[in-house]
């Protein structure tokens, strides 16, 4: 009566163990690197390739490597001149900006990522917040312009430098964005001449570089203007860059509109919710949260793309190395001087792509 | 028209491009009447149902809601939609709001009530559904049959007076479906005026003051549930019920 079922099992839970093959370091190492022929052929090619690359690299770069002394001892030194950087970097971060007024740009910046890091989190997404970025912008306004309150005042040509880049890129963005989604929903729209606006806009923006934009917007533009009114060559750039911006994120955000379900529509009409209360509360929150992913390749994308600007004489991050690499003491240095510039874009790019996956993790919570 | 119609259709006709919908349509529904609505598949049913909040557009005829006609006015669109609840087949909850959320939407941004005064609302009717301790969850969270409960009491919240329910327990798993409609029925008893596309025959013998027959865009028969189901007149309904009995 006692005997089990011969199907049933006896064992104790516990007791039984994979075996050694295939568990700890060794079995991860089988299954991972060495699983069949062509996987192990793969392995081995790429720890060739690490070999070659990787110990020649860190010997050029912490190795054989000057760190202070100046260019013509860089020359006699076989590994990376990391002065090139360190002796200049006040040109390449400022630029033109008066020596001895840097700290204001220096300020602004530092506002500029205080705000970015304390909007991260979401719990401090109040009014408050809203109130902060204005004083924030305002302070950011007078360090850079001067001109009152005893500070001297800086000519927008002569901003450059990181200011510019991240100045062109958190406005750019967060401008474009929302012009975006407004397009995106114009384009959806019954009425037909918003329709036809938003597509012709879309699609004709879309189909221009943004070099030809930058170009027109520092040289045919002006030539519209009534003599004596001139608008500001950075606000130029920085409009070209948001209108340019604002149409992909337009098609992508449509991409997100068009995968909401019917359904939703017409629970969030049948409420009695109007067309700007349904888009606002139900559709876009769902919509913009899908297109995250495609979002920030834009908005990342969008952010290098500010180096364009050294086209119209702006001298943006790149462009003041640029310049600072033709004095005759650090001519080919250059190497040293773009990694360290890519190091800076690639902090900024990974901060955003950083900041996006943590925001749908938030927002998935609803999953 | 009479004081106490809530809902006149008079000689509703509907095309989609050229598929004629629904044909000369006459139905009135008076305050707390309780009306249920069932046959074949692609006859319509969904359709006239929507025509009443003007999910879906008349193109002929008059359909008059509370004393209002529907045209395209907007203004007047959104206001009988809040005076008609709606309840779907697949519950259409809002998956990025909470229950309560869900259910505070619409008294907050349309009837302007205060937050506080819409959440107590909101958990007077998640208690008339049983699911009052689900209020913080998420509707992903929650199994079909407590969605399309959430569902209903999100329409209450907007205290409605008609509700419209399209096929509400044919999405839901045969266990499901009681929960449901026992909350129907407990709103039935309250005088709620209701229509409800459904094939539920127990459901309709117990609420229903008339149960509708539609084919081909038509109302082919109306009658009291005991007739409907006993006594069918028209050919294609007896053909129907002896379908769906068994
Ligand atoms: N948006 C639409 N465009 C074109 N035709 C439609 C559309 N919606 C419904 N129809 C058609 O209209 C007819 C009536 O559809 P309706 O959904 O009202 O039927 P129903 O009685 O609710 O059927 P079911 O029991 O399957 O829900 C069907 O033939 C359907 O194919
Ligand atoms: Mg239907």
């Amino acid at each position: 009566m006692n005997q089990p079922h011969p199907h049933v099992s006896t064992q104790p839970v516990s007791a039984v163990r994979p075996p050694v093959t295939s568990v700890g370091p060794i079995g991860w190492i089988k299954q991972n690197l060495f699983s069949n022929w062509f996987n192990s052929l793969l392995t081995i090619l790429t720890l060739y390739l690490l070999w070659k690359i990787v110990p020649p690299f860190l010997r050029w770069a912490f190795v054989d490597s000057r760190w202070y002394s100046d260019g013509a001892a860089c020359r006699e030194a076989d590994g990376a001149c990391w002065s090139v950087v360190g002796r200049n970097i006040r040109f390449m971060i400022f630029g033109f900006f008066p020596h001895d007024q840097q700290w204001r740009p220096l300020l602004a910046m530092l506002i500029l990522v205080g705000l970015l890091f304390y909007s991260r989190n979401r719990k401090h997404w109040k009014k408050s917040l809203a109130y902060a970025w204005f004083a924030g912008l305002v302070i950011m306004g007078l360090m850079m312009q001067g001109g009152i309150f005893g500070l001297t005042e800086v000519e927008s040509t002569q901003w450059g430098g990181l200011p510019l880049t991240l100045l062109l890129a958190v406005f750019g963005l967060t401008a474009a964005h929302p012009l975006g989604v407004l397009l995106a929903l114009g384009r959806q729209s019954r009425m037909p001449a918003i329709k036809a606006l938003s597509i012709a806009y879309i699609e004709l923006i879309r189909g221009v570089p943004l070099i030809s934009l930058l170009f027109m917007s520092s040289i045919v533009f002006p030539l519209f203007l009534p003599e004596g009114v001139t608008i500001n060559k950075i606000v130029r750039a920085q409009v070209a860059m948001i209108l340019f911006t604002a149409a992909y994120i337009a098609e992508v955000v449509r991409g997100g509109l068009q995968g909401m379900p019917k359904g939703q529509y017409e629970a969030a009409e049948s409420l009695g919710l109007n067309y700007i209360q349904t888009m606002r509360l139900v559709i876009l929150p769902q919509a913009l949260k899908i297109v995250i992913p495609p979002t920030v390749s834009i908005l990342i994308s969008a952010f290098k793309d500010t180096s364009l600007v050294v086209i119209i004489a702006l001298y943006d991050l790149l462009k003041t190395t640029q310049s600072m690499l033709t004095d005759p003491q650090w001519m080919g240095f250059s190497t040293e001087a773009y990694i360290f510039i890519a190091l800076i874009y690639l902090i900024c790019c990974f901060f955003m792509s950083n900041y996006s996956r943590r925001l749908e993790r938030e927002l998935n919570v609803s999953r | 028209m009479s004081q106490d119609n809530i809902i006149e259709m008079q000689n509703v006709h509907k095309w989609y491009g050229e598929l004629h919908v629904l044909r000369d349509i006459n139905l009135t529904v008076k305050k707390g009447e309780r009306i249920v609505i069932c046959g074949p598949s692609g006859s319509g049913k969904s359709t006239m149902i929507r025509c009443i909040n003007r999910l879906e557009e008349h193109q002929r005829g008059k359909i008059i809601v509370d004393g209002i006609e529907l045209t395209a006015d907007l203004k007047n669109i959104e206001k009988i939609r809040t005076e008609v609840g709606m309840v779907f087949q697949h519950f259409n909850l809002f998956p990025h709001l909470t229950i309560l959320e869900n259910l505070t939407l619409g008294p907050i941004w349309v009837r302007k009530t205060p937050r506080a005064e819409a959440e107590e609302i909101a958990m007077h009717y998640l208690e008339k559904v049983h699911i009052a301790d689900q209020a913080r969850k998420y509707p992903g969270q929650l199994s079909g049959g407590q969605q399309q409960r959430v569902a209903i009491a999100r329409s209450l919240c907007m205290k409605p007076k008609v509700m419209l329910f399209d096929e509400p327990t044919s999405a839901l798993d045969p266990e499901m479906v009681k929960e449901v409609l026992d909350v129907m029925i407990n709103l039935a008893r309250e005088g709620m005026t209701m229509i409800v596309v459904s094939h539920e025959m127990g459901f309709a013998r117990s609420v229903a003051h008339r149960v509708l027959f539609m084919d081909y865009g038509r109302i082919l028969e109306s009658n009291t549930p005991n007739e409907f189901f006993e006594n069918p007149r028209h050919e294609r309904l007896q053909l129907f019920i002896s379908q769906i009995l068994h």
